[in-house]
């Protein structure tokens, strides 16, 4: 169903959509023929590959490093240890929260697979062959694994770097009125809590990470190929870093393999390249493995989460709160908005209309791996969405209330928008109702309730009980919602930075003289389909086609500066500059078609691609034609430079909120404890679709995530600081055989500030769904008293639950 | 030590470390980067390609061991400048978005074709089920797929709209 407004969309000579529609790929052309140029696909005439040594150890004190033997292997070039970069003042880089990250450790080791040295050999294997030769020794200290205890009295102190530092903690932080929620908490006819986690994940691109730097010591230029989402704030870090003039810098972000926020951070390898070229005259590559990937570039979430929810007999929520405790790892290194240390976790309040919330969060320091910015969302709404979603099902079954009834009469109002939420968020604008009965519909709701009703009967009467759950062999079904608001395009640049650099994003366009163009931006690509989408933008408000339109992007020296894709910015901020350019060059357009015509730019109209004089249609001219003559003689009115180009800087004035509804539906073997996901809904409102193709894609995505997320995946730990999910034998990701066939469907409500109503969707389904598919298991386990059980929910924590005894998943037990 | 094997159809022989393994041997000694890497494990599959007409994961090949082999990679699909069948199913479909699993899933898509004209969903799943895609959540590479048995000789020749 769509509620959009039905517009025709001429079509191009090749058979695409001038503007919105669905439209195949153009970068598809080089992927499908093997000829993407991903990172490790470069290689610079003379390059060298780098090897990193790394910590066996989470937490110990470097006692010596010898790498004499590592420098007598015939084919290496360069070893680089800590040492070696303090006297060039870079063995801590700065994070993009405020603290700082060791490039080699120098002092200590603070987590299994932290950076020790760094090999520059002839090639990958000699490189890996000298790892084995450098000789460390550690004196092992107690590791801090465990989030809720690092704040104990006694608890290792792991930053003993930073002067004057006492403890773990990292910061306090809150948002909401705590003294009105205790007040409604009071007088609540009903208060449901509950612990959860929302485990330790890793996104896992197919693509690791890697970095080429090449330096030109004749010209002083630095070139830097790295697998980057922000090509730009990359640049601006290199220079803080290194202390290298920015304009001699290049980054060069190539054909990225996925990126999902593991590719926004700056990791001490991509630093040890530039300087192993620094140091060797020479192109230097390092492409990290999947175990180094798994184990030390940006994990996501790890978040232990005490919600608290409060409501009347009769199902009215009148307040929320949590407390979190938010594990950092070993350096601060996520890239949250300098202003909200926990990003946007207080859109924990979701999609309903309630007296009061507050939030606290602490952050703190463990022996893990440093990160928490990747996996979309990157701002925490996941983690706020799951929260609260949570909630309101603990709530339901606490009132024994359909969660689907309880949902529609929670959510807020249409007529309430714009809405602020109690934590202070302005939401642009939704119809939640509508898409909610949407998704019931089309999951066939009540039918659904009368099968899962039903697979009890069964199980009951073939003999199940908790003492016996597998008995007849019967299985559970279980139904799961979520129902999500999310935060995304940030965001005005008066509330985010990063490193006191804005979230605005530039954009160019540059009309040639025959009609075609190119537009520059500053976001880049990992999949999302930029190539396509922005030319599809421009398309729309020029009236060009889009295989006329060459969008660039990924080279910091071709592209105006911008902070890059992650958030689910690109289209609520770059595609709303790309709109904003476009409009520039089309009213540019409309003067010297005025003045071609000999009429006022007054006189004019647009349609098509054409202003033409109003009343007299057969009067005007194209686009193309007026590219031309804006590049030609003709006299243009005072004020008027030539040529058909714009640029523009886009600040967001607010953040874009796109939405949905999902629900899942499991099917249980209480026997093993195995869940199959039986069917998945998801019903998305991101507004209008620029490409329907790619939008439906990005969701199928999410959606893979969430069960992932949900079912499979986390990086855990055990006591001594091992990581146990270091490859994808141990940190297992969703194959074709445990997603279904995803059903999708759509509302539109536009964005009011958006110049084209977009609100951006990237993110919208890995932040919904995984919410609904822990609703639906633990609905499916109804029948045993369970509660809850923190995610993964694999067959042993389920099974685990059934026995009233859901553990721990982040830790193993020792 | 040396080794010869056809590549694509060409016959290569190259000196090589007994250690070195097949997706490096394809990417870095004979520049044919469509190959990736993935995972070490061969769990993501993002390196297959075919020895002696059999789907296999190069990054637990050694070169050593496709000495006197047929290997054919992803640069072998598209023929006189017609794409096969499951590149433009995949193209039709939108069966990629960062395009880094999408050779080794093309390489698989083929060979199932091969056997398997008319596989059922189910068919494609099991199939490709040890292939990892972290972008499509696999439902389009699966109708993918599907469009290409569905089209076995390829559409009528569009032009790409890139």
């Amino acid at each position: 169903m769509s509620t959009g407004e039905a517009t025709t969309t001429p079509v191009s000579e090749a058979g695409n959509p001038i503007g919105f529609g669905r439209m195949l790929r153009k970068e598809d052309a080089r992927f499908l023929r093997g000829r993407g140029n991903y990172i490790d696909d470069i290689n610079p005439p003379g390059t060298l590959h780098a090897a990193i040594l790394r910590s066996p150890l989470a937490h110990a004190r470097i006692v010596s490093i010898d790498t004499s033997a590592a420098e007598a292997h015939p084919k290496v070039k360069a070893v680089i240890t800590g040492a070696t970069l303090e006297t060039l003042g870079l063995a801590w880089m700065p994070t993009l929260s405020q603290d700082v990250q060791a490039v080699l450790a120098t002092d200590k080791v603070r987590f299994q697979g932290q950076e020790v040295a760094f090999v520059v050999a002839e090639d990958r294997y000699a490189a890996r062959d000298a790892l084995e030769l450098i000789d460390v020794e550690y004196e092992p200290l107690d590791p801090v694994m465990d989030a809720r205890r690092s704040l104990d009295v006694n608890a290792p102190v792991i930053r003993d770097d930073v002067e004057g530092k006492t403890d773990n903690h990292i910061f306090d932080w809150e948002a909401g009125d705590r003294a009105l929620c205790d007040e409604v908490f009071a007088r609540a006819d009903v208060v449901v809590r509950q612990d959860m986690l929302y485990p330790r994940v890793h996104p896992a691109p197919m693509e690791t990470c890697g970095s080429i730097a090449s330096m030109d010591k004749v010209t002083g230029k630095l070139t830097v190929w790295t697998t980057t989402q922000a090509p730009h704030a990359h640049r601006t870090v290199y220079a803080l870093v290194a202390g290298l003039p920015e304009h001699k810098i290049q980054i060069i972000s190539p054909d990225i393999g996925g990126g999902f926020g593991g590719k926004v951070g700056i990791y001490p390898g991509y630093v040890l390249v530039v300087v192993g070229s620094i140091v060797t005259g020479k192109p230097v590559k390092w492409v990290e493995d999947r175990s180094e990937n798994l184990m030390t570039t940006a994990f996501a979430r790890d978040y232990h989460m005490r919600g608290e929810i409060a409501a009347t007999r009769d199902g009215t929520i009148t307040g929320l709160r949590v407390n979190v405790i938010a594990d950092h790892g070993a350096f601060n290194g996520t890239a949250q908005p300098t202003k909200f240390p926990a990003g946007f976790f207080h859109i924990f309040t979701g999609s309903y209309d309630l007296e009061a919330a507050h939030c606290g969060v602490t952050g703190v320091y463990t022996n893990k791996a440093p990160g928490g910015v990747a996996y979309a969302c990157s701002f925490r709404v996941t983690e706020a969405v799951y929260l609260v979603e949570r909630m309101v099902d603990l709530l339901a079954d606490e009132l024994g209330m359909d969660p689907a009834e309880l949902r529609m009469k929670n959510l807020i109002r249409p007529e309430q928008f714009p809405y602020t939420t109690k934590t202070g968020w302005e939401y642009d604008s939704g119809n939640y109702p509508r898409t909610l009965q949407v998704a019931l519909d089309k999951a066939g709701y009540p039918d659904l309730l009368r099968r899962r009703d039903e697979s009890r009967r069964r199980w009951a009467a073939a003999g199940g009980t908790t003492d016996q759950p597998g008995a007849g062999g019967e299985h559970l079904l279980g139904i799961g919602l979520s129902f999500f608001t999310e935060g995304v395009g940030a965001g005005p640049r008066k509330h985010m930075d990063i490193l006191g650099l804005g979230m605005a994003d530039g954009c160019e366009l540059r009309v040639h003289p025959t009609g075609k163009a190119q537009l520059r931006l500053s976001v880049q690509t990992q999949g999302q389909g930029h190539e396509t989408t922005f030319a599809q933008i421009v398309a729309q408000e020029l009236g060009l086609p889009p295989e006329d339109i060459d969008v660039l992007h990924g080279d910091t020296d071709n592209t105006p500066f911008g902070l890059g894709t992650y958030g689910s910015r690109s289209t609520p901020v770059s595609g709303a500059a790309a709109a904003v350019v476009a409009r520039r060059v089309r009213d540019k357009a409309r003067v010297i078609a005025a003045a071609a015509l000999e009429c006022s730019p007054d006189d004019l109209e647009w349609e098509h691609g054409r202003w033409y004089v109003k009343g007299d249609p057969e009067q005007g001219k194209t686009i193309q034609e007026i590219a031309l003559l804006s590049h030609g003689n003709l006299e243009l009115p005072e004020g008027v430079e030539g040529h058909l180009d714009a640029s523009v800087v886009y600040d967001p004035p607010n953040l874009t909120y796109p939405y949905g509804a999902y629900i899942c539906v499991v099917d249980v073997d209480p026997g093993t404890g195995q869940v199959k996901v039986e069917r998945f809904i998801a019903v998305d409102d991101c507004g209008p679709r620029i490409n329907p193709m790619i939008v439906e894609g990005q969701v199928h995505g999410g959606l893979a995530d969430g069960v992932g997320m949900a079912l499979m995946q986390v990086i855990a730990f055990d006591n001594d600081g091992n990581c146990l999910s270091g490859s994808f034998m141990d940190y297992l990701l969703p194959t074709s055989l445990e997603c279904p066939s995803w059903e999708l469907d759509e509302t539109v409500t536009p964005s009011p500030h958006h110049p084209l109503g977009c609100k951006g969707v990237g993110e919208s389904a890995t932040v919904g769904s995984p919410a609904a598919v822990v609703n639906a298991v633990i609905d499916a386990l109804e029948p045993f008293g369970v509660r809850h059980a923190d995610m993964p929910l694999t067959p042993a924590q389920v099974w685990l639950a059934i026995n009233g005894r859901p553990t721990r998943t982040d830790i193993a037990a020792s | 030590m040396q080794v010869t094997m056809t590549v694509n159809g060409d016959e290569v022989t190259r000196d090589i470390e007994p250690r070195l393994l097949l997706v490096h041997f394809v990417r870095d000694h004979l520049g044919l980067t469509g190959t990736h890497w993935g995972c070490d494990t061969s769990n993501c599959g993002t390196c297959v390609l075919w020895m002696d007409g059999e789907p296999v994961k190069s990054c637990t090949v050694l070169a050593a061991m496709a000495d006197g082999r047929d290997i054919r990679t992803v640069e072998s699909l598209e023929v006189d400048g017609k794409l096969d069948p499951v590149q433009e199913g995949f193209l039709r479909e939108h069966g990629l978005q960062c395009g880094f699993c999408t050779p080794g899933m093309l390489m698989t898509a083929r060979w199932l074709l091969d056997r398997n004209p008319d596989p059922s969903e189910h068919e494609i799943r099991e199939t490709i089920c040890g292939q990892i895609c972290r972008c499509t959540g696999y439902e389009n590479i699966v109708r993918a797929i599907r469009w290409a048995a569905d089209h076995p000789a390829g559409a009528e020749a569009e032009e790409m709209s890139a």
